[in-house]
């Protein structure tokens, strides 16, 4: 590293970008294809990667119009994706507000009030938080089974019963912002609490202010996780209108009914806005991350 | 109670803000208590305890200064109880019923649907016709010149019981046979009440009948078949009605049926033996996930901070992406491009090497397909956590090391990889506990299929055991909820020791940090 010969370093240099060119390769094939199929004709057909005969048809589709192909006939969009989109939308704005608020309320109690069994309380989250949900998958299909007779806004099929589940997910977030406010200097409460300040002000008035960077990474954290969700939203929602992304899209490539060129456009459409979010947000995401997985 | 209120009077002063807060307890208690009791005669009680727990806390919590702290944490730790902690032991609790797709009521809505249920007399059976009147319909039973014509009705599909009366001749407006056929929708909803009483049913596409109902019931809660007179007893050990001749009336209720579900695990050969395949395919997937993800995230992470190498941000940028993309989105799309017909893949593969391999009927086949893909899908993070920990080893030992005449590779595996694996370990184990349970991946990509050969239930060569589960519960074998959940006591346990593992880990991570 400190003695390298120019040649041998150019040879690596060259393996090196080689290798990353071609493991990108690979990396970036599906995408390739899915844009290129996205304006391919028909939902089978086999093509270039560069369609010979490009056209809309897809994407129309896609964003809930009818297409007028150059024969006449009129193909109506198969699957609302737009209302799927809001759907999922709405549900994870409504969720990741939800957790933000308890989990940072909490999180500020586990960081600076002294209580009995905190210690305890706060290995029980972390253990509890490793048990996935599908283990309680049954369970809460029965209990909103069951809440559909009281008000069908609370069973099957609703997006209440959706949100309340999502909410309950706060054990792993209610870690990581308690890090963040570990770190944050105590002098700044215990001068609020000379002042008279009650807990509840001090957090109202020094913590949360200071919180808003973690709670922005918790707030996307959460959004992108209730928006991939497919195990609990499956088993909740039934019918094609409730339906979220991650349970329509499924749809589109049924054995029976194999729409390869909608999903496509379909897709990228919904795709999109979460990757650009993601992409932004990755940054801060990834120290969240491992901060929050490492520090005890 | 009285003692809980002296203690607050004597804490807080009673201002009028301070009687209106408690006032506010007070009453969000009472509707969640009131919650709690509809939860309960809904046919769910262990939840309506949980829920009167929780508003038992509530009152607790809010109404008395002592548990001021709790507050904080109060919405969280309720939440949790609610929809984490109870579901999961409610869902192994099931493992122990018959809950399933014939055991889906309770007893009393079991009794209900039974003496709720009709036949039609067939020796009644009357020819009829539709008349149209105005404002709807009549319908219209011929005897001798005249017959009986009922009250004007919509059949519009809403369930109605008119009456009738004896007319002399048949009216004219009579329907074709073929158009009151369409209206049978209609019709099936009405009940005509003739005017000595008896009450007709539509009974096929040209008759109605008198209907009767098919069971009554005794003081000893037994029912009787009134067509033939066998007696069905409640059977609470099986859930079901049953007659001596062993025979079962459906539906049957949620029972408590011990231990049967579990024998049906570890007994039937038509089950045990996809169990165990599965469960070795599961820890197989879910170590090569974290094997491969971490190999190659490590590998790209090195090559990213060599010094030399140049468009760094770039590389990065589209390294990452396939953890940017939605997941469900990703893996549909490979379900599409591995489809071993039209696929993209095997389009490639047969124009380069003249092979379209069976990646959809071919267990082996599909397994690697699925760990391809969760590799595609899992280096990014992997990458992103090992560029972090590779900044904390020290330059300096690498230069050491490198003086003394180590290779890069030397240095990697000396210097490198020893300081980083501690850190990394934790995250691993937590790696491994997700794909144990990445029923997401399986039931988009594959649904577990291709199905094995020979199984009672259906269980394919790629589904992990949470896939497995989920299909019982939820997919093409019906519900069965009960056998499900007695899976699920099985996973819970190796989440329990995964999670303890963990959870040590983390713990000497920490101390060590």
């Amino acid at each position: 590293m400190i003695v390298e010969k120019k040649s041998t370093l150019l040879v690596q240099k060259i393996a090196a970008h080689a290798f990353m060119l071609a493991f990108l390769a690979i990396v970036m094939f599906p995408f390739l294809v899915v844009i290129s199929i996205s304006f391919r004709e028909g939902n089978f057909t086999v093509g270039d990667l560069i369609p010979r005969n490009p056209t809309l048809e897809h994407w129309y589709l896609a964003f809930g119009l009818d297409y007028t192909r150059a024969d006449g006939t009129v193909v109506h969009p198969p699957y609302p994706v737009l209302l799927w989109m809001w759907n999922s939308v709405k549900i994870a704005l409504i969720a990741a507000f939800g957790v933000l608020g308890v989990s940072t309320i909490s999180a500020y109690a586990f960081s600076r009030i002294k209580f009995k069994g905190r210690a305890g309380l706060l290995d029980s989250l972390f253990i509890i938080q490793m048990f996935p949900t599908t283990l309680a998958l049954i369970a809460l299909y029965a209990i909103f089974d069951s809440m559909g007779d009281i008000s069908p806004a609370i069973g099957i099929d609703s997006h209440g019963a959706l949100v309340v589940v999502y909410l309950s997910g706060v054990m792993m977030h209610i870690w990581t912002i308690k890090g963040y406010f570990d770190s944050i200097d105590s002098s700044l409460d215990k001068a609020a609490a000379i002042d008279g300040a009650t807990p509840w002000q001090t957090f109202r008035m020094i913590f949360l202010p200071l919180a808003t960077p973690i709670m922005a990474v918790v707030f996307v954290l959460v959004f992108i996780g209730v928006i991939n969700d497919y195990p609990v939203a499956s088993i909740l929602l039934r019918s094609e209108d409730q339906m979220t992304l991650a349970v329509g899209s499924r749809l589109y490539l049924n054995e029976f009914k194999y729409l390869w060129g909608d999903f496509a456009a379909a897709a990228i459409l919904s795709g999109l806005p979460i990757t650009v979010v993601f992409l932004i947000a990755q940054k801060y995401l990834v120290s969240g991350l491992s901060e929050g997985a490492v520090k005890g | 109670m009285s003692v809980a209120s002296i203690d607050m009077i004597k804490a807080e002063p009673l201002t009028p803000v301070a009687l209106v807060a408690k006032l506010l307890v007070f009453l969000v208690t009472g509707l969640m208590l009131f919650a709690a009791y509809t939860v309960y005669m809904i046919g769910q009680p262990l939840f309506g305890v949980i829920v009167t727990i929780v508003a038992l806390g509530f009152l607790f919590i809010f109404g008395m200064r002592r548990f001021y702290f709790a507050r904080f944490i109060y919405p969280g730790i309720a939440t949790m109880a609610l929809f984490v902690i109870f579901p999961i032991f409610y869902t192994i609790y099931l493992g122990f019923t018959n809950y399933g797709s014939f055991n889906l009521l309770t007893y009393q809505r079991v009794q209900e649907v039974l003496l709720s249920s009709k036949i039609t007399d067939k020796s009644t059976a009357v020819p009829f016709a539709v008349a149209e009147r105005e404002g709807g319909y009549s319908i219209f039973f011929s005897k001798d010149e005249g017959g009986y014509l009922s009250d004007v009705v919509a059949l519009d599909g809403t369930s109605v019981t008119v009456g009738s009366e004896f007319v002399g001749t048949a009216p004219e407006t009579l329907l074709a046979r073929r158009d009151a056929i369409k209206l049978r929708k209609g019709l099936a909803e009405v009940a005509v009440v003739l005017p000595d009483g008896t009450e007709l049913r539509n009974a096929g596409l040209r008759e109605f009948a008198s209907v009767a109902n098919e069971f009554s019931l005794a003081d000893d809660e037994s029912v009787t078949r009134v067509t033939d007179g066998m007696v069905f007893q409640p059977d609470h050990s099986t859930g079901f009605y049953t007659n001596d001749a062993g025979e079962q009336l459906t539906p049957g209720w949620r029972t408590n049926i011990g231990v049967q579900n579990f024998e049906r695990i570890f007994k039937s050969e038509g089950i045990r033996a996809p169990m165990i395949s599965i469960f070795i395919w599961t820890v197989v997937f879910a170590v090569g996930s974290v094997v491969f993800t971490f190999a190659l995230g490590l590998t790209l992470a090195s090559i990213l901070q060599w010094p030399h190498l140049r468009f760094k941000a770039a590389y990065r940028i589209l390294l990452i992406l396939p953890y940017a993309v939605p997941a469900f989105i990703s893996i549909l799309v490979f379900k599409g491009l591995f489809n071993q017909n039209f696929g993209e893949i095997n389009l490639v593969l047969e124009a380069i090497f003249g092979a379209r391999p069976e990646w959809n009927t071919n267990g082996l086949l599909a397994r690697v397909m699925l760990l391809m893909v969760n590799t595609w899908l899992g280096y990014p993070y992997m990458m992103l956590l090992a560029m972090g920990f590779l900044q904390s080893v020290p330059e300096e030992q690498k230069k050491a090391a490198a003086l003394e005449g180590a290779g890069p590779l030397r240095v990697f595996w000396t210097i490198t990889l020893p300081q980083i694996i501690p850190p990394f370990l934790p995250l691993l184990l937590a790696s491994f506990a997700f794909n144990f349970n990445n029923i997401v991946l399986v039931l988009l990509l594959t649904r577990g299929g291709p199905d094995m050969p020979g199984t009672i239930i259906p269980a394919g060569e790629t589904d992990i055991l949470g896939s497995f589960t989920y299909r019982i519960a939820f997919m093409d074998s019906g519900t069965q909820f009960g056998l499900s959940g007695a899976i699920t006591l099985l996973i819970f346990i190796l989440v329990s020791i995964m999670a303890y593992a963990n959870f040590v880990a983390m713990r000497r991570a920490a101390a060590k940090g």
